[in-house]
């Protein structure tokens, strides 16, 4: 056999065992560092995350007793009305032309509106929550000003429970939902990128192993993962007082069946895309129903039991759900055994379905 | 799929075999029956206009496409049996291949270094091709003479004993161009094996021991760059135009002396002709005689290119 390029022959021995990695680690790396030196990605994946935490923490704070929002008719008879909602404490009260009264409810100014006469009449918004509650407030005002005695006077005993607050149940919505994007696009872009590129074609005509090409996209995903879920994890800590209940090995293990499920998912999405609108087209097909069904911004449990089998088959249902028991209620992984199920299933199966399926040039 | 022949036909010494080699795309022949033989040390070339199918050829002989019909082999073994192993014994260039944009020069063949059980250090590779320069610069900021000799880099990093390279030089400057054969001249030099592709004729004629050139699918020539100018039958060849007007005929210039061939594309005129001293005094003698005006006379050492036109009657390069 010729040896070119190859200085003479002792020298060259030793040499080569020495220098060269293991590819699956030369590959991961040059993932990783193409990653970092990608400004829009990291852009991405750390500080879009805290911009959302932050920006949602704000407006969804807790605000402990705030007054109770109440429109009042501009008619005859309002004086009164207004008079008696402000002796009973904690309302604050809006003068509403009468023309105006249904669209200051259906647009939040005053959930609801009490127009004067002989009974009074209560306009509200039967489908919000807030207005109910605003006209059950108002009702009894009005009630005991015209004279009722109350049955009794039970004893109230506000509960403040740890990792009760809209932030705590939000933050692990939110990490989960970074492993999600992080994971698809992370994986998708890169291996479309390399595609259009042909990059993909010159790495086939090496010796180098397919499956470890596919394997070396989904671990530099963990190297990310651990750095994004720190990261959120604590700014949520620092800025919002958002503990982590349960132990953090059980956290950091969820973490990784995720990004490994979504890492599979990337992959899969893209096997076949030959341009990068083609892959963000497919990206967004596969996250945007998970954006709405799997609890992010809102509890999946808003919709209908029949769709709740499929929503909880969707791994960012089980991931949400996992992180939340871990970061809120504290439990241990050993509950969980049927989302970390899920995950698994969801990394697994178009990671071997993509080995498959897989366009090399 | 092997049309017939059987094992013991094929030849385990040479570095490259094929027979009948076939590759259609949806209504095109890209390859139409090709044979080739390459033996070991040989640096051999594919000349050819573009689209000539010089490239799906190339790509067929990598393991990267799958003949629709006749027999390879690569050292001695065939695909389908023993790709795996022989991968490591390769080093492939591709035409169009971008290496990723964000990785240092040094990165990069660490990368491409890790898949090969052998091989050069990335020290050596970068002094060889000499980037040691820009080790640490990132694929992006390199020029494209840089990027090129990355890129044949990337296919010496495991040691091959067979080197594909196609089109290496397309793009580079002279003196890129210069510095990339010097680097291929070392490799051959040390025993390696090389097949190019490339529609530089000057190229060819540098590099090559053997030549083929390819049209359509087919091989139309195949021999040392200098057996195939020896084809023409002559060492130099004239051209000229003449303004409109009546000029000598086809049968007249084949007449004048020395003259082996002539060649009339577009107008212009080429005379192949074995006693440049003679034949150039008789064509003006002709010129003048039919009251013709010349508004264009050259004459150059025949080459590569023009055995190509002799085959085909067109220009290697009109793309």
């Amino acid at each position: 056999m010729s040896r070119p390029l190859s200085p003479p022959e002792p020298a060259g021995l030793g040499r080569a065992a020495g220098e060269a990695r293991h590819p699956l680690l030369e590959l991961t790396l040059a993932r990783f560092r193409e990653f970092l030196r990608e400004p829009e990605a990291v852009f991405w994946v750390f500080a879009f995350p805290l911009i959302m935490t932050c920006a949602l923490g704000i407006a969804f704070r807790a605000r402990g007793t705030e007054p109770v929002i109440v429109g009042v008719g501009e008619q005859p008879g309002a004086d009164l009305i207004v008079s008696s909602l402000e002796q009973a404490t904690g309302f604050t009260i809006r003068r509403v032309p009468a023309s105006e009264v249904d669209r200051a409810v259906r647009d939040g100014r005053a959930p609801v509106v009490v127009i004067p006469g002989t009974p009074p009449a209560y306009r509200f918004d039967e489908a919000r929550a807030e207005s109910q509650v605003a006209r059950l407030a108002v009702d009894q005002a009005l009630q005991r000003a015209a004279g009722r005695q109350d049955a009794f006077a039970a004893i109230q005993q506000p509960v403040q429970t740890v990792g009760s607050r809209y932030i705590d149940w939000l933050v692990p919505g939110l990490l989960g939902m970074n492993i999600m994007g992080t994971g698809l696009w992370g994986v998708g872009f890169s291996i479309v990128q390399a595609r259009t590129k042909k990059l993909l074609k010159r790495l086939v005509a090496t010796p180098m192993s397919k499956a470890h090409y596919l394997l070396a996209q989904v671990l530099s995903r963990l190297i990310f993962l651990a750095m994004e879920t720190t990261v959120i994890v604590g700014f949520a800590w620092i800025a919002f007082d958002v503990k982590v209940q349960g132990a953090l090995w059980s956290l950091a293990v969820l973490a990784l069946a995720g990004a490994l499920s979504f890492g599979g998912l990337g992959l899969l999405i893209a096997s076949r895309a030959r341009t990068i609108e083609a892959v963000s087209g497919l990206m967004n097909l596969v996250m945007l129903p998970m954006w709405v069904l799997s609890g992010v911004f809102f509890a999946s449990s808003n919709f209908p039991d029949a769709v709740q089998p499929l929503i909880h088959g969707l791994p960012l249902t089980a991931l949400n759900d996992g992180l939340r028991a871990v970061i809120n209620e504290g439990r241990p992984l050993t509950a969980l055994a049927p989302e970390l199920a899920v995950m698994t299933a969801w990394g697994v199966i178009p990671f071997g379905l993509s080995l498959k399926l897989f366009r090399w040039q | 799929m092997y049309h017939g022949y059987n094992e013991g036909v094929m030849p385990q010494t040479g570095a490259l075999y094929c027979k009948g080699l076939v590759k259609k795309y949806a209504d095109v022949t890209a390859v139409d029956g090709l044979d080739l033989q390459v033996e070991r040390g040989e640096c051999f070339g594919l000349l050819g206009p573009n689209g000539a199918g010089k490239t799906t050829t190339i790509e067929i002989l990598e393991g990267l496409l799958a003949p629709d019909a006749g027999e390879v082999a690569v050292l001695g073994c065939r695909w389908s049996d023993d790709g795996a192993a022989l991968r490591p014994r390769l080093g492939i260039q591709l035409q169009e291949t971008q290496l990723a944009d964000k990785l240092t020069v040094a990165e990069t063949l660490r990368l491409f270094r890790s898949f090969y059980p052998a091989g050069p250090s990335v020290d050596e590779l970068l002094e060889t091709m000499e980037l040691t320069a820009k080790r640490n610069a990132w694929v992006s900021k390199l020029s494209g003479g840089q990027k090129q000799r990355l890129s044949v880099a990337c296919a010496l990093v495991g040691q091959p004993e067979l080197l594909f390279l196609d089109e290496p030089t397309t793009g580079l400057d002279p003196q890129s161009r210069r510095q990339l054969w010097e680097v291929l001249e070392r490799f051959r030099q040390a025993g390696g094996t090389i097949l190019m592709t490339t529609h530089y004729m000057d190229e060819a004629h540098a590099l090559c021991d053997r030549v083929g050139i390819m049209d359509r699918g087919k091989l139309i020539a195949l021999g040392t760059p200098r057996e195939l100018v020896a084809t023409l039958g002559a060492e130099h060849m004239i051209e000229f135009a003449i303004d409109a007007g009546r000029g000598p005929g086809d049968a007249e210039l084949r007449a004048l002396p020395g003259a082996r061939d002539v060649r009339v594309t577009n107008g212009s005129f080429a005379i192949a002709t074995s006693e440049l001293h003679l034949t150039v005094p008789a064509l003006l003698d002709a010129l003048g005689r039919h009251h013709a005006t010349l508004s264009q006379l050259s004459t150059h050492s025949a080459t590569l290119e023009d055995v190509f036109v002799t085959l085909t009657g067109r220009q290697l390069r009109d793309e």
